[in-house]
């Protein structure tokens, strides 16, 4: 009894100070943003330069561009997860329904871009961009195609676990059966039984976007890593400010979201 | 019909007994590459009627549900339900109920959300709705898990719920892929008595795949042995077993003695007696008679030519096995009370039943 009561008490121990050394390894470089933003031109702290950040009349006037940025990023994330979903999702179930020997072409596919450096993506691109510029205008918004194509090894291998997770192919021939069509069986019964999935496919390319900056930069789009490199080279601070506002952002956006996420489940009633 | 247009009763369990359709299955071929799972068959099923397809794996069963279901396309062949040809017609649109060998309830629904989904697609008005829920819920005895989610339900419970959720919407053809292959030996008497009592009171035509034999027997008014893609019989269970028109199926179908024989017209001698051939059999010369183990009389009898090498007790009757002079073994049938009284190396004398039998000649 006194063993196991010492045994416990070491691995609480052991797991306290694992935690605290992580805690510590993310929280440093915060803690060193928070220091770097509130230093006052004569020593001492201030808070000016958050003051600033959040004056927005005064932002959009005096730094148009991270404005731009933040819109763009909030855009481009928008639409890579819509259309990363809406290609994905129906292509994986396809896929494990009517074309299994395809499985291993398509994870293969989808996991490719794992192995390319985003400066041969944006090589490779460029003429592509050239056409997507020509037809459908400068918009940073058409980064989205790229930004697609940078999630999809996330995406997909947060799909594939949600879609083995389920027979999916008894359950779109039971709905079948029951005279459900083809998007029926997608809305009502494939997506809300992989819903976890969806949201973690999700969360992966809100998280990748919202952090991108080479395609973006090689691109001469906007976007607000972009924005924030060049607000740095105006005033480093409101640019350090900024970085720390857009992760702490970020972070309530995710965990929003994976509320959502378990929102639901916990109103099924409990197994006896 | 589409499921759109579709009535769904007042009244409980459907419209009753007579509610079934005609099925014609004709000339289905379909092929997998090399392989050939239809070759040809040909199935009527009456109006009403509980046809169980049985047969090893692969001989095409599993196939022609999902051919009838839609849920695969044959290669040839017509599929007609109740006198339309629905060979071209989306398993959506086809109107019949399945219940799978995989448990298929939908995870994120209750039990009742369930047994719902078909006719919320039918849309039919949530107050109908309701009430056919409750019947359905009531007709599997399940009323009191009408809020559980699948994984709040035993294997045998999941599937009572899927039967009722595929005769919610009233089908004109109820379709049983092995859907008791995943439980457990009790729970699947259980359920196979109580799929029999519901399709009974329901009426809605039938067809049941398995590749238990007591379970195709038990519950069906014709039992189909299918080998290779093809029909090899469709007959009552009593007929199938007594009277098997193919060595196959007298082999497939419960267990058989294969015992040299000598044939003379309608008649084959085995054993110093004359037992009566079933029609198929080999006319004239050696054959094989395809024999029940209960078609075998069996005494104790210190001169006897045959000697007890195990008597096994199986409960309800019990099992002889012994080896004639000749080297023939044989497996006899016997009473449970009887069988304790042999034991290996007694001598006994065997003696077939005259009961039909059928012969194959000693070449095949």
């Amino acid at each position: 009894m006194k063993l196991r009561a010492a045994r416990r008490r070491k691995q609480t121990i052991f797991r306290r100070v694992v935690v605290g050394l992580i805690s510590l390894f993310f929280a440093l470089p915060l803690l060193g943003m928070v220091e770097f933003t509130t230093r006052a031109p004569g020593g001492g702290r201030t808070l000016d330069t958050w003051a600033t950040l959040f004056d927005l009349g005064a932002m959009d006037q005096d730094y148009p561009e991270l404005k731009a940025g933040i819109l763009a990023s909030a855009g481009l994330t928008v639409l890579t997860v819509a259309i990363m979903l809406v290609m994905l999702v129906p292509t994986m179930t396809w896929v494990r329904l009517r074309l299994p020997g395809m499985r291993r072409l398509v994870e293969f596919i989808c996991l490719l871009p794992l192995t390319i450096p985003a400066i041969v993506l944006v090589v490779g691109l460029a003429p592509v961009y050239a056409w997507v510029a020509y037809l459908l205008g400068e918009s940073s918004l058409w980064l989205a195609f790229a930004y697609v194509v940078l999630v999809l090894p996330y995406a997909y291998r947060a799909l594939d676990a949600g879609l083995s997770a389920i027979d999916v192919k008894t359950l779109a021939e039971a709905a079948r059966s029951l005279g459900a069509g083809w998007p029926t069986v997608m809305w009502r019964i494939i997506l809300p039984n992989v819903r976890t999935a969806v949201l973690s496919a999700a969360f992966l390319s809100v998280a990748l976007v919202l952090g991108e900056f080479t395609i973006a930069s090689l691109f001469s789009r906007d976007n607000l890593q972009v924005a924030i490199n060049l607000l740095s080279k105006r005033d480093a601070s409101l640019a350090i400010a900024a970085a720390l506002a857009a992760l702490i952002l970020a972070f309530v956006v995710l965990l929003a979201m994976s509320f959502v996420g378990t929102g639901r489940r916990s109103q099924r009633p409990e197994e006896n | 019909m589409s499921p759109t247009q579709m009535p769904i009763s007042d009244t409980a369990a459907g419209a009753g007994p007579g509610h079934g359709v005609a099925v014609t299955l004709t000339d289905l071929h379909r092929s997998y590459g090399p392989i050939r799972a239809l070759d040809g068959l040909t199935l009527d099923i009456a109006p009403g009627e509980f046809v169980a397809l049985l047969g090893p794996s692969g001989c095409g069963k599993t196939t022609v549900l999902r051919v009838l279901a839609g849920l695969e396309d044959a290669d040839s062949g017509r599929v007609e339900v109740g006198g339309k040809d629905i060979t071209a017609v989306p398993t959506s649109a086809r109107d019949m109920g399945m219940v799978f060998q995989a448990y298929s309830l939908f995870p994120h629904m209750t039990a009742r959300q369930n047994i719902e989904f078909g006719l919320q697609l039918r849309r039919i008005p949530s107050a109908r709705r309701r009430a056919r829920v409750t019947e359905m819920l009531d007709l599997v005895e399940l009323s009191d898990q009408a809020d559980r989610y699948a994984h709040q339900m035993s294997g045998g419970q999941q599937q009572r719920v899927a039967l009722a959720r595929a005769l919610a919407i009233e089908p004109q053809v109820l379709l049983l892929d092995e859907p008791l292959s995943a439980l457990d030996a009790k729970v699947r008497v259980q359920l196979r008595d109580e799929i029999r009592r519901i399709q009974l009171e329901v009426g809605t035509t039938t067809l049941f795949v398995t590749h238990d034999q007591e379970e195709a027997l038990a519950v069906a008014d014709r039992v189909g042995v299918m080998r290779a893609g093809n029909l090899e019989q469709l007959a009552s269970p009593h007929d199938l077993y007594a009277r098997p028109a193919t060595p196959f199926v007298a082999d497939f179908v419960g267990l058989t003695n294969r015992l040299h024989a000598t044939v003379e017209d309608d008649r084959a001698q085995l054993m110093g007696t004359w037992v009566p051939l079933l029609p198929g059999s080999t006319r004239r010369g050696a054959a094989f008679v395809l024999i029940r183990p209960e078609s075998i009389a069996v005494t104790a009898d210190p001169a006897g030519r045959a000697t007890v090498v195990t008597a096994s007790f199986m409960g309800s009757t019990g099992r002889l096995h012994a080896v004639t002079e000749s080297g023939e073994t044989v497996l006899a049938q016997i009473d449970n009370d009887t069988v304790a009284t042999f034991s290996p190396g007694d001598k006994v004398t065997i003696v077939p039943r005259p009961n039909p039998a059928l012969a194959v000649a000693a070449a095949e």
